[in-house]
């Protein structure tokens, strides 16, 4: 391995626990990346003439650590404050105990995540601090111009700072809820990533990798919390479908469809393995009931092979976990699958006051059509189309409607 | 840190019996509390600007909303989860809103 490519390997695994442990260090967010950045550049001036030292992690946060401490004593810091902080930085660097570091990462991810920021925020925070992707990556990702996202970065650190936002991991009584509220931002860029279209949003698709890497990070820091092994987990099974799931066009092909000798099976395998080990631990939740239904699928050899009636069950525990509409109509098209379309329409028609989008009538249209019911299914189908957010969701409806009128 | 709560309640709605009262909250904050009263209802509320060396005056509060500041707290905390935890408490919490505005030095 090139020294080059060392360091950009390092930058990926270590960078995000550097940053956290100066962030406890100096309490300076942006001062802290900026040192790390720092860290990185002096790693790629000197390691090619000096070697890579025996502990590169440990030499990086030394050298961001020093930088740092120059800065500050340079800069025009209060006096007092000075000292508080030059103590800290200038106690001898104690052998680096890697539990302490660990918990750095932790703190940082459960700040970043704390609900006090906006929901944006957390995602953008997580993004930059953690994952270190540049501003302007994620702008990018999110749709909005680097000038909108720098602000709400600095705005969030400025929260953060201003309203003293601890820099811990919660303590027990928090826990819980907390840990929920991290797994919620790491599946929502999940989610982000998964809902991009293909081909030319490369970008947006990459926030599926990225929240890969963060759950995986989380789960190494948080091996006991059995809702982040089975988050990571669904991350997996879904993602590993990421290859056939859109055709050459771009578009999407429904499930039933997809290739599936273009899925990712060592992903699927180590997403089962890991929704097993979560399972064991006895404490089911909403993430490990929902990989537990993305595993149905991902160990279907062919489509027609999935066990549906486990599936319409496992939606039936997740409707009792989280009692929301859009779970209640997946669980109404597995009923579908594993009973017949007029048992999943009863259920469909029981929630059209309640779930609003294209989903519900594609769901509908799409019963109504394996019932036979023709008009009825492409006044449905109409409906959807009128209500379909992408152009890849529009072009799959328009394509189902010209097939049904033949 | 100090932090400000700012009590605010829409006063169409009554609490609850049974709910906690605002002695049993007072008790638990101690010495945390640094200060705090309720306010008169903005019915007696003057909102004033100066604009061009000109005083204007106009009856009521700064903002015609459905909730209304009816008192406020000034907490010592030792981070905004402690604020937020000591906010949440707070009887009118459960039918009002409570906004924790951090002070600007500590």
């Amino acid at each position: 391995m090139t020294v080059e490519a060392e360091v950009s390997e390092l930058f990926r695994a270590e960078r995000g626990r550097i940053v956290a442990t100066l962030i406890r260090l100096t309490g300076d967010w942006e001062l802290a990346e900026e040192c790390v950045q720092d860290a990185f550049a002096r790693a790629l001036e000197c390691w090619p003439r000096e070697g890579v030292p025996r502990r590169p992690g440990a030499w990086l946060t030394t050298t961001a650590r020093n930088r740092a401490l120059d800065r500050l004593r340079r800069s025009s810091v209060e006096a007092a404050k000075l000292r508080e902080v030059v103590a800290v930085l200038d106690a001898p660097p104690d052998e680096v105990d890697d539990d302490e570091l660990g918990d750095d990462l932790l703190r940082l991810i459960f700040t970043c995540c704390h609900p006090a920021l906006t929901l944006e925020a957390r995602v953008a925070l997580t993004l930059r601090t953690v994952a270190g992707l540049t501003t302007a990556e994620i702008a990018r990702a999110f749709l909005v111009p680097e000038a909108t996202m720098a602000k709400r970065l600095v705005r969030a650190r400025q929260k953060i700072r201003n309203a003293r936002i601890p820099y811990r991991v919660p303590p027990a009584h928090l826990l819980p809820e907390r840990t929920g509220g991290v797994l919620g931002v790491l599946y929502l860029l999940f989610n982000e990533g998964y809902a991009a279209s293909g081909g030319a949003d490369l970008l947006r698709r990459n926030l599926c990798a990225e929240a890969i890497r963060l759950a995986r990070t989380l789960v190494a820091a948080m091996p006991d919390e059995p809702e982040a092994v089975g988050l990571l987990a669904l991350m997996l099974l879904q993602d590993s479908r990421r290859d056939a799931r859109f055709d050459h066009a771009g578009d999407l092909v429904p499930l039933d469809e997809q290739d599936r000798s273009r899925w990712d099976g060592g992903q699927v395998e180590e997403g089962v393995a890991l929704l097993d080990s979560a399972l064991r631990r006895g404490r089911p939740g909403p993430y490990q009931v929902q990989a537990a239904i993305a595993a149905c699928h991902a160990t279907a050899a062919r489509a027609e092979d999935t066990d549906w009636p486990q599936i319409a069950l496992l939606y039936g525990e997740l409707a009792m976990l989280v009692p929301s509409p859009v779970v209640r109509l997946n669980r109404a098209v597995a009923v579908a699958m594993a009973d017949g379309p007029a048992a999943g329409l009863a259920l469909v028609d029981d929630l059209a006051d309640e779930v609003t989008g294209h989903l519900l009538p594609a769901t509908r249209a799409d019963l109504l059509r394996r019932l036979g019911r023709t008009t009825e299914a492409l006044a449905a189908y109409e409906r959807a189309l009128a209500l379909a957010p992408t152009d890849a969701e529009r072009r799959h409806l328009t394509r189902l409607i010209s097939a049904l009128r033949g | 840190m100090k932090y400000m709560l700012l009590i605010c309640v829409d006063d169409t709605i009554e609490p609850t019996e049974g709910d906690p009262t605002i002695e049993q909250w007072l008790a638990e904050l101690g010495d945390r509390r640094l200060d705090g009263s309720q306010l008169r209802s903005v019915e007696d509320a003057t909102t004033v600007r100066a604009r061009g060396g000109e005083v204007l005056l106009s009856d009521g509060p700064f903002a015609e909303t459905k909730e209304q500041i009816v008192g406020y707290d000034v907490v010592d905390c030792a981070d905004l989860d402690e604020a937020i935890r000591i906010a949440s408490r707070h009887p009118c919490a459960r039918f009002g809103s409570v906004e924790v505005r951090p002070f600007f030095t500590g």
